[in-house]
């Protein structure tokens, strides 16, 4: 799950790359969105950067920038997926860069089965979770197969244009029936939700229901201060921040070296995610996590910070 | 050392004495926890404990949030192995992910949904012999998720424990539920945490540090252990508190300072 920003749209670059990642593998999609015309996201998708792709997969991933990203991706994007990685054969590439400035080309979105739903065409949950059942039921988890997963993405789920956003134990039961939905099927559904529309009990609610869990957050244009803090702020647009990691078949909690990281648009055309470095905010309040020793209150996103 | 780690834990319980007869006979546990941290580890360590070798104990767990593979994964992590159990006839898992009562023209009533669900469990112990009826513990994760299941009817949700909780009088039972503190932190008069916190004979909080997140350490525990003795002691509360790093095979339990 992700929680939105209510002023930006961060949450879709998540979710178009999240949407085209599984489009390039051929993994079938479910979008729902409160949009009338859900198909015509499907045109904003960002296509894969072709070029000097493919040969990273065999360097050193510390060194391998692309890489690296990759990696994040990797961890962050969907519960199953992460178990699914190791099992799927070398040949698919995973965690693609994306050019955000081309769009994915058409016989990505027209050979396979795209299924697109709007909220405003549901009249009530239970039919988007019909929707949502016969699409997982070509998935089922037990037949040993795992070539096939499949990808739901979830827009706004309690946006006002939606007849039901003021239903807010019907939406929880949605989700929790989702989740179920999702677990014993071989997919992977990602929901973006605007927690500032949900009241604060009900905000928890959800989050305890997440497996996995990301806020994003934009930044303020011309912020000098945190211009000053943070190198590279040219390119951010915003914060992904994560708390809470998917916890299946374990009890013990994963526990990030890095919770915070920058949303980054390199020339425009890639999306990145960064490891943000947080130093003290103050030299002199103490404690300094900064792993580079300065108290001067900078912090950097140096490419090492890992 | 390892053993005197997973001990506080116990200790708070009162696990470390005893095993047979069982401590926490006919008393109730309530585990509170956040987003930030789970406290499905205790459930665990509970499960894990009425289960062992030297005990006649026998659990029902009633699954509102993860699969039975799930579980059975993590027992086995903790060398208990939920199949076995299953098995003999000392666990019962009573899947309850798909339970909806949205009530409403011709589906479950949350009513008749709880209640069917409470008949499933009186059930359950009834057919037991008599030798295991004794010990029987009902583990219940999460009563949140009851509630969405219930669609929002928290006083069937209450209704249900008060049951289970004649269930404890009835047939020495012991009940542990999992509950998400956090979620009520903004209501003005939080009934349901309330009503559960003075039903539980034991509260068990799970938080996360003021500090943040850790990797060494994941979070304090707080036990709250009302006492059954009714004598001149009954107005004393134990109250331990303490932190804990979960791991896959054990609990860590430690004094805030105490570890290097």
């Amino acid at each position: 799950m992700v929680m939105e920003d209510p002023e930006a749209p961060h949450h879709m670059l998540l979710l178009r790359n999240f949407m085209a990642q599984g489009l390039v593998h051929n993994q079938p999609l479910l979008y729902a969105s409160p949009n009338r015309d859900p198909r015509g996201f499907l045109g904003t998708l960002p296509s894969p950067a072709a070029s000097k792709d493919d040969k990273s997969r065999q360097r050193d991933p510390d060194q391998e920038k692309g890489l690296r990203i990759a990696w994040q991706y990797k961890k962050y994007f969907g519960e199953n997926q992460l178990n699914f990685d190791g099992q799927r054969d070398g040949k698919h590439e995973y965690s693609n860069e994306f050019d955000l400035r081309k769009p994915l080309e058409r016989h990505f979105l027209s050979g396979q089965r795209v299924e697109c739903v709007s909220f405003q065409d549901c009249p009530n949950l239970s039919a988007l979770q019909d929707h949502c059942a016969t699409f997982l039921s070509q998935f089922p988890r037990n037949d040993g197969n795992i070539s096939c997963v499949g990808r739901i993405a979830i827009q706004s789920i309690c946006a006002p244009q939606c007849e039901y956003s003021n239903m807010e134990w019907d939406m929880l039961s949605f989700i929790r029936s989702l989740k179920s939905m999702v677990r014993s099927s071989n997919a992977v559904a990602i929901v973006t939700f605007p927690p500032s529309l949900l009241s604060p009990s009900f905000c928890k609610r959800w989050q305890h229901m997440s497996d996995t869990l990301l806020s994003v957050k934009a930044i303020p244009d011309e912020d000098k201060e945190l211009a000053q803090l943070l190198t590279g702020y040219q390119d951010m647009v915003g914060f992904l921040n994560v708390h809470k990691v998917a916890r299946i078949n374990t009890q013990v909690p994963l526990i990030l070296e890095a919770t915070t990281f920058s949303i980054k648009l390199q020339k425009r055309r890639f999306l990145v995610l960064e490891c943000l470095n947080q130093a003290p905010v103050d030299g002199s309040s103490g404690a300094s996590y900064g792993t580079s020793g300065s108290c001067s209150g900078s912090s950097k996103t140096g490419n090492l910070d890992f | 050392m390892e053993q005197r780690y997973s001990n506080l834990l116990d200790e708070a319980l009162g696990l470390d004495q005893t095993i047979e007869p069982w401590p926490l006979r006919g008393r109730i546990v309530a585990i509170e926890d956040q987003v930030e941290t789970s406290g499905s580890f205790v459930l665990h360590h509970l499960l894990k404990r009425a289960l062992s070798p030297n005990s006649s104990n026998v659990s029902i767990f009633i699954a509102f949030s993860q699969s039975f593979s799930h579980y059975d994964r993590v027992l086995r992590k903790l060398g208990c192995n939920l199949v076995t159990q299953r098995d003999n006839k000392r666990f019962f898992f009573l899947n309850m992910l798909k339970l909806q009562c949205p009530g409403g023209d011709g589906g479950i009533t949350p009513e008749g949904g709880l209640i069917a669900l409470y008949g499933k469990i009186h059930e359950t112990i009834s057919v037991l012999p008599e030798i295991s009826r004794k010990n029987v513990t009902i583990i219940i994760d999460d009563l949140s998720l009851m509630e969405v299941a219930a669609n929002g009817s928290s006083d069937y949700v209450l209704n249900f424990l008060h049951y289970c909780r004649t269930l404890t009088s009835e047939f020495d039972c012991s009940l542990v539920t999992l509950n998400h503190e956090d979620i009520y932190a903004s209501a003005d008069r939080p009934t349901f945490l309330l009503q559960m916190e003075y039903l539980a004979d034991i509260l068990i909080k799970a938080e996360p540090l003021a500090t943040g997140l850790a990797t060494d350490v994941h979070g304090q525990l707080t036990v709250m252990n009302k006492g059954i003795n009714y004598g001149q002691d009954s107005s004393r509360n134990k109250i331990s508190n303490f932190h804990f790093k979960v791991k896959e095979n054990i609990v860590e339990c430690f004094y805030p300072g105490s570890r290097g």
